[in-house]
């Protein structure tokens, strides 16, 4: 290589290899981000992620519906006095995930659930109104969540998340 | 790649996989060891330029097509909102588009070097071949690659140039209707280009891959022409050629940058950024620019068939060179009167590519045939000749000869002074296919633009004054399909909050739907809709507007240009002016007379304007003083409202131009201080070896 005879000047020689080296690295690292940073979501998808507003009035107890906030389901559910009863009635420390009835719902609002309808174990999409709990039931590999959206029983280590919302009037919420 | 290699590496883990696939030898075998002559000049510094863009082409492209919709409704608006939504959209595209030019230039450089250098020569004739199938392949990339945007060019280019086939006697209507999957250039077509987009750089690198093969097999050429003959007449690959190919690679990054970050549309066509319309032929069809000597060879031949055989021999013939030219002296370098046809021979080739850009008529075709007879004759004629008569000078015996001769003896700047004005010639015939809107019309008056430069910005004030007149005025029978209300509010834009956005979207009405019920309804705008076009469809737009449909204004800066002509475009190459759509949309707006001049007829229901091509416009004179207030105190002059809406549509057209031109700084302060770097580095790395 060249080393060889450079006894003259060998630090001025190192450091003009170095310099080169570590601009070389750093101009490359620099224009590596715009190739990674354009996997993200682009502006258009990021502006259609906007709250979007659902009104709920149309919705009669015992009924839910699903709508759709960023590609993900979102079940709003208006549950009977039997579902919220049989929600607060167990014993939160005994839970997968331990959290309480009251801090899942907006108060106030005690009759309305609005969870995000994605399984937490790998990502299906539970069905209402199904399995043991009076809540939904995920057919992909059997969790249980209850009237709440509790995990009870089967894979999914969480309950289904609340997303952020809160209540325009009383009978329309925003998502988002 | 030259045979078995004793490397052993000294980590056993390498050791084992060495064992077992001997990768590590063949990388130090072909580009660590590898004995380079050492007297290569820096025109040997393009095959690794070639390289580095086939690399940056592949890259970029796989990342447009994550982008990218292959359908002929969508791909022209999916082009737009890679530029305007997607994370350095506009960046990565540049790059792209650039790109092809630059891998062309360069690709033109390689194969005229070999051709002054005589690399074709024995015992180089197959990589010379592979070289020229290289270039057919680049050649069929590009030309699906510019299909892909879906503009005007694109599809009236991939009209003609698919209709080169029907010249087949027989089979021709056929084979063009399986080109196209259709009975037209129409989705199908798309499709497949997009695919075969995507397959053919593929095939190139394996293509180079054979080529550098078969160069580690026969040796490089030098600017001399004599084989290697001893150790001192080579120096090992790397750090030797490693060092000063990255020296070449930073420089002509000098230059793709300048064309990414503020020449972009400088090699395009304005045409382009009209989508495709079958119903509609430019009034120029006119390729890219490194097709254009070819095509100029195709239009000088009256009889169809002919042209297209001629077209694809000038190409053909390349892969004969090496039996056209039996001189034994290889390097121009030493042969008199081979030296003097070379340039001859470029400089046929760039006045053929100036013409490939003319209308063809007139002059311009006399020209193009005497021309294509020259370029013919260059291969048939004069080199078959020369190698019988001519005298060269006497070679040096070995390439250290060579180099001692050269230290006592004169430079060569002559050559460099003639490639200099080679390039600039390439860049008049670039750009001269440009005349475009001027035809019949005057030529629009140049501005000083706040956005001009490489550090232009947007006025905001003019901006925000500019969308009050799109809003009160042009919007009534003009669409602004690509701009979202949220864009008002994006850094570089007019500047809005995201409050005052919100309030300026919710005076909208948005169709929206449909609902619950199946029906369509109508509701205020939010950020993230798009502005309402007046007409719900062409054919009503049309209807309501004499037959004319008012073109949407998202693009209308960048889809309309005037021929700035000579010497004005080699200026504006390094001044940068690009503001040839601006300048034109202002002077429209301002170019109406209701006196029509003597000797004009303008028909019933059009008006006179003294920039319009033709002067008919079907546009009644839009503006008149007074006719919007400005808050601000600006003049309500029709002056004054045309050059603020044009700024606003120069911003509709280019949203990112000041991220762009910021950017573009700092690459290039980054690039310069690197290449200097890499420069001292080659100095050191070769101060031993001269
Ligand atoms: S995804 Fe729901 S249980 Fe596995």
């Amino acid at each position: 290589m060249t080393t060889a005879s450079s006894a003259d000047h060998p630090t001025r020689r190192d450091f003009l290899f170095v310099a080169t080296g570590a601009a070389a690295a750093v101009g490359g690292a620099a224009a590596l981000w715009p190739f990674i940073s354009q996997m993200n979501p682009d502006a258009s998808t990021i502006a259609a992620g906007a709250p979007i507003e659902v009104d709920l009035s149309p919705v009669a107890e015992g009924q839910d519906i699903k709508v759709f906030w960023r590609g993900k389901p979102i079940y709003i559910s208006h549950r009977t006095k039997k579902q919220i009863d049989e929600a607060r009635a167990v014993n939160v420390a005994s839970l997968p995930d331990p959290q309480s009835d009251e801090a899942r719902v907006k108060s106030g609002h005690d009759q309305w659930l609005v969870v995000i309808g994605i399984c937490t174990h790998l990502g299906c999409i539970p069905i209402a109104h199904e399995g043991n709990y009076d809540g939904f039931f995920c057919p992909c590999h059997g969790s249980q969540y209850d009237s709440s959206g509790r995990i009870r029983q089967g894979p999914a280590p969480a309950n289904l998340a609340v997303p952020p919302y809160t209540f325009v009037s009383d009978t329309k919420i925003q998502i988002g | 790649m030259s045979g078995p290699s004793d490397y052993q590496p000294s980590n056993p883990a390498l050791q084992w996989i060495e064992r077992r696939l001997p990768i590590l030898g063949l990388v130090h075998s072909s580009f660590v060891v590898y004995p380079t002559p050492r007297n290569l000049n820096y025109w040997w510094t393009f095959g690794a330029i070639l390289s580095f863009m086939l690399g940056m082409q592949i890259l970029t492209g796989v990342i447009l097509a994550m982008h990218y919709t292959p359908h002929a409704d969508l791909a022209f608006k999916s082009v737009e909102l890679i530029v305007r939504d997607v994370n350095y959209g506009w960046l990565l595209r540049n790059m792209h588009a650039c790109g092809a030019s630059m891998f062309f230039f360069a690709v033109y450089v390689h194969m005229l070097r070999g051709l002054y250098y005589g690399s074709y020569k024995e015992p180089r004739e197959v990589l010379w071949i592979l070289g020229v199938i290289i270039y057919l392949l680049m050649m069929a990339t590009g030309f699906m690659g510019y299909v892909l945007p879906w503009g005007q060019m694109s599809f009236w280019g991939a009209t003609v140039i698919t209709n080169l086939f029907s010249a087949i006697p027989y089979f021709g209507e056929s084979i063009v209707t399986l080109l196209w999957g259709g009975y037209s250039v129409g989705n199908p077509t798309l499709n497949r280009f997009f695919s075969l987009h995507y397959l053919l750089p593929f095939l190139i690198a394996g293509v180079v891959v054979l080529h550098v093969w078969a160069l580690h097999v026969a040796g490089q050429n030098n600017p001399d022409g004599v084989e290697p003959k001893t150790e001192k007449d080579t120096v090992p690959f790397t750090p030797h050629a490693t060092i000063k190919d990255g020296f070449g690679v930073a420089c002509f990054l000098l230059l793709y940058a300048w064309f990414i970050f503020y020449m972009p549309n400088y090699l395009g066509d304005a045409d382009n950024y009209i989508p495709a319309n079958p119903g509609v032929t430019p009034p120029h069809i006119v390729p890219e620019w490194y097709y254009l000597p070819f095509y100029a060879i195709l239009r000088s031949i009256p009889n169809k068939l002919a042209g297209v055989i001629a077209m694809f021999s000038a190409i053909i013939i390349l892969c004969f060179l090496p039996w056209l030219d039996s001189a034994r002296t290889r390097s121009s370098k030493y042969r008199p009167l081979a030296k003097q046809f070379f340039w001859i021979f470029v400089a046929v080739c760039i006045l053929l590519g100036y013409l490939g850009a003319q209308p063809p008529e007139g002059i311009y075709v006399i020209a193009g045939r005497v021309l294509t007879v020259c370029y013919f004759a260059y291969f048939l004629i004069v080199l078959p000749l020369l190698s019988k008569i001519e005298k060269p000078r006497p070679v040096p015996n070995s390439i250290s000869e060579a180099i001692l001769a050269k230290t006592g003896g004169k430079s060569t700047p002559m050559v460099s002074t003639a490639i200099v004005l080679a390039l600039s010639g390439a860049l008049f015939a670039a750009s001269v296919d440009k005349a475009r809107a001027e035809e019949g019309g005057t030529k629009p008056p140049g501005n000083s633009w706040s956005f001009a430069g490489p550090f232009g910005k947007y006025d905001r004030g003019a901006l925000q004054r500019g969308l009050k007149v799109y809003k009160e005025v042009c919007s009534n029978c003009h669409g602004l399909s690509l701009i979202a209300f949220r864009n008002l509010g994006d850094p570089g834009g007019p500047g809005y909050s995201a409050a005052q956005v919100a309030a300026f979207a919710s005076e909208y009405k948005i169709k929206d739907g449909p609902n619950d019920q199946g029906e369509m309804f109508e509701r205020p705008g939010r950020a993230a809709d798009y502005f309402p076009s007046p007409f719900p469809n062409e054919q009503a737009a049309r209807a309501a507007n004499g037959g004319a449909a008012p073109p949407d204004l998202s693009l209308i800066t960048k889809a309309r240009s005037y021929g700035r002509g000579f010497p004005m475009f080699l200026i504006d190459f390094f001044s940068q002016y690009q503001e040839q759509g601006p300048d034109y949309v202002a002077a429209v707006l301002q170019g109406f007379e209701d006196k029509v001049p003597e000797g004009v007829t303008i028909p019933e229901g059009s008006y006179y304007n003294k920039y319009f091509p033709g002067h008919a416009i079907k546009m009644p004179k839009p503006l008149s003083d007074g006719q919007v207030t400005f808050d601000d105190g600006s003049p309500t002059t029709v002056a004054q409202y045309a050059k603020d809406v044009t700024t606003f549509l120069m911003w509709t057209a280019e949203p990112h131009m000041e991220a762009r031109k910021r950017l573009g700084f700092q690459v290039f302060i980054f690039l310069i201080i690197f290449a200097f770097l890499m420069y001292f580095t080659k100095k050191k790395v070769w101060a031993d070896s001269h």
